[in-house]
């Protein structure tokens, strides 16, 4: 599997194919998403059936996948956020702009054309398009100048769009739910092309871009650079506010995308409610993924495993049966439970009381 | 001349200046109000502004501590929002004694607090991700106690939402005195004991704080502890005003907090501030919603959008008051 980790050299004794298979950063993201499958395999019967129905491919697995989209595009933006040591809880909030501002762009009025009554968008869906992720980079711009230039704390230079975000977009919609009636613009989020949905494309472009751009440029050892040490990659020539500047409207772009395929599967924009609390799930996906939070090295193929664990959960969770209410309770324990295998600290617990043990059962011997 | 001048520029770094520029928005606010709407200065709006925020400024105090020390607790409206719900099922099915069910809901308040601070500390894993896991956990479990809203008819509950303490020509709260008397006793606990000063200590600097053999675990436990508490107390101050138990219950509650304790002058970088300023930030926020309801024309969207400007008005304030304080 061709990974896209950046990494320092691992420290572990490379001894054998298996170990470094065991310490492979991927590894314990990718099997914990592998016994969620495994438990759907056994529990959920037809899991895994997939059929053709008109051309199109139809199955849980490509049912999560389609409704992982919007996370996974967050989760890839707040990786490089995260990976400057930053972080962008404002997610959900551009998420409601974006859609908004297209919603409200493409609206739709019904005229007749050959006595047919069909829908026509209010502006051209390229021009919408290109607001909506106007919008969306102007966001970005925003939050980048504030930590970028100002030298803002992340948490809080996001917590203030956080806020006046949602505010704003209720602002242009009136308060009101914006509905769309115009058929082209429902591809983005529940189109088919080639039997997958469309959705699956414009992750796969992002990814793909965004994997090229950390791996053929020396962008993705910048960024790692200054979340391992910030002071030190100034120091050492990098302009390390125009790079942390890039990952905010990076994030954006990212969650502006997000809004759009939110909008266009419900068909309407919410301002109180899209996207709500997609920030904390990205969040989530970037830590599942193995990327620390306190920032440096990085992993994309990580957040996008993490992003496809957390839906694959929700998945679970409703087809098995069990209240929706659990969802939340399950995810708190996964975050509790993923930050303490993180803790160099728990770690070190963890293994003076199994010396411990060993000790005390060497002398019982 | 220039030695007024100076006198301005250290008066201006000096930490009053940011609370005290909070205490002048806040009378330029009232001043406003009172100017464009006939009825705005009355003794009765103004304690309704006590009122109606008792709940906030109870958080808010907890959130102080928790930023002056450097953290920051997101878990606060979902604990607010369990503490109502699990208050609300122990009095409406169980029958509990009012009593009991609030001492019992705050001290699962105090204990979730304490825990968190517990893992935070010993493993040395953020605040934010920590308190944002105990948000969904308390917000989870309020839905599985029950997806319903609940209704609260016991009598205590009852006769504690309608009571009217006279004050002058008003009324006042119990609930908006038992956030009053909250906010002296932290007052009291941030500046004149040794709790107190070990919490700025470690706001400033954890490691010069345990280099100082300051008491660095016990005081960050205690610290979100206290904040977990503060949390449940306010959730039983919210059942008292909206007489009822629900999972949706104050959601961004914790947002609301954070602004207004950044509003009032505390920084988030820690080891700085005043709890006093809570209550300023609490009745900046809580004025300009009156505003906005006095005005009618304007609808509500307005308030986050005015928050956000003056988080970003202060936020900016403080930053360029650091780098000049730097200089």
């Amino acid at each position: 599997m061709p990974s896209l980790t950046l990494q320092r050299p691992a420290a572990a004794p490379k001894t054998g194919s298996l170990t470094m298979f065991l310490h492979h950063p991927l590894f314990r993201p990718v099997a914990a998403l592998v016994l969620l499958l495994v438990l759907d395999l056994l529990l959920v019967p037809g899991f895994f059936h997939l059929e053709i129905k008109d051309g199109h491919l139809y199955g849980s697995l490509i049912d999560i996948l389609n409704r992982a989209a919007p996370l996974i595009l967050a989760a890839l933006g707040m990786t490089l956020v995260i990976a400057t040591r930053g972080i962008d809880i404002s997610v959900g909030a551009v998420v409601a702009i974006s859609a908004t501002v297209a919603s409200m762009l493409i609206g739709g009025t019904m005229v007749l054309q050959d006595g047919v009554p069909t829908y026509v968008a209010n502006t051209p869906m390229v021009w919408a398009l290109c607001a909506a992720m106007g919008a969306a980079l102007l966001c970005g711009a925003w939050n980048g100048v504030l930590v970028a230039g100002l030298g803002l704390q992340p948490i809080v230079a996001t917590l203030i769009l956080m806020v006046a975000g949602r505010g704003l977009a209720q602002l242009f919609t009136d308060g009101q739910i914006v509905t769309v009636y115009y058929q082209p613009y429902f591809f983005l989020g529940s189109g088919y092309l080639f039997g997958l949905p469309f959705s699956l494309y414009l992750v796969g472009g992002v990814f793909a871009l965004t994997a090229l751009l950390m791996r053929k440029t020396a962008l993705g050892l910048f960024i790692q650079t200054v979340g391992i040490n910030p002071v030190a990659a100034r120091l050492a020539g990098l302009r390390t506010a125009l790079l942390i500047f890039f990952v905010y409207v990076f994030c954006s772009a990212c969650a502006g995308l997000s809004g759009l395929i939110i909008s266009a599967n419900i068909k309407s924009a919410d301002a109180n409610n899209a996207g709500l609390l997609l920030e904390l799930d990205a969040i989530l996906a970037v830590t599942l993924g193995g990327t620390s939070l306190a920032g440096g090295k990085f992993s994309l193929v990580g957040s996008v495993v993490g992003a496809l664990i957390i839906q694959t959960l929700t998945y679970t969770i409703y087809s098995l049966g069990l209240p929706p209410e659990i969802n939340m309770v399950v995810k708190s324990v996964v975050v509790f439970l993923v930050c303490l295998s993180q803790s160099a600290e728990f770690k070190n617990m963890w293994r003076a009381l199994r010396t411990r043990a060993n000790a005390n059962k060497g002398e019982a011997a | 001349m220039s030695s007024l001048a100076l006198r301005a520029r250290a008066s201006m770094a000096s930490p009053y200046f940011t609370s005290l520029a909070t205490v002048a928005l806040l009378a330029l606010l009232l001043g406003a109000g009172g100017a464009a709407y006939p009825g705005f200065l009355s003794l009765q709006v103004l304690l309704n502004l006590l009122i109606d925020n008792a709940f906030l400024l109870v958080i808010a105090v907890g959130m102080s501590f928790v930023i002056i020390s450097g953290g920051i607790d997101l878990s606060v409206g979902s604990v607010l929002a369990l503490t109502t719900m699990m208050a609300a099922w122990m009095v409406q099915v169980w029958h509990w004694p009012p009593l009991l069910a609030i001492a019992i809901v705050l001290s699962v308040g105090a204990g979730f607090g304490a825990l968190m601070g517990a893992m935070i500390h010993y493993f040395k894993l953020q605040p934010f991700i920590v308190t944002l896991a105990g948000m969904f956990l308390a917000r989870g479990l309020c839905y599985l106690i029950s997806i319903n809203s609940i209704t609260i008819d016991q009598p205590l509950f009852v006769s504690m939402s309608q009571t009217q303490l006279p004050v002058l020509d008003g009324y006042l709260s119990p609930s908006a005195l038992i956030a009053l008397l909250t906010l002296a006793g932290a007052i009291y606990v941030a500046h004149c004991t040794p709790f107190g000063r070990a919490i700025y200590a470690v706001g400033g600097n954890q490691q010069s704080a345990q280099m100082m053999g300051l008491r660095v675990a016990r005081t960050k436990v205690l610290i979100y502890a206290f904040s977990g508490f503060c949390a449940a107390l306010s959730g039983v101050l919210f059942s008292f005003y909206m007489l009822s138990g629900y999972g949706l219950h104050a959601q961004g509650t914790e947002l609301d907090a954070i602004a207004a304790v950044v509003i009032g002058g505390t920084l988030l970088s820690g080891g700085y501030g005043y709890v006093a300023g809570a209550l300023s930030g609490v009745l900046v926020l809580g004025t300009i919603q009156t505003l906005i309801a006095f005005d009618g024309t304007l609808s509500s969207w307005w308030t986050k959008i005015v928050i956000g400007v003056l988080l970003f008005v202060f936020c900016v304030v403080q930053r360029a008051l650091a780098l000049g304080a730097r200089r």
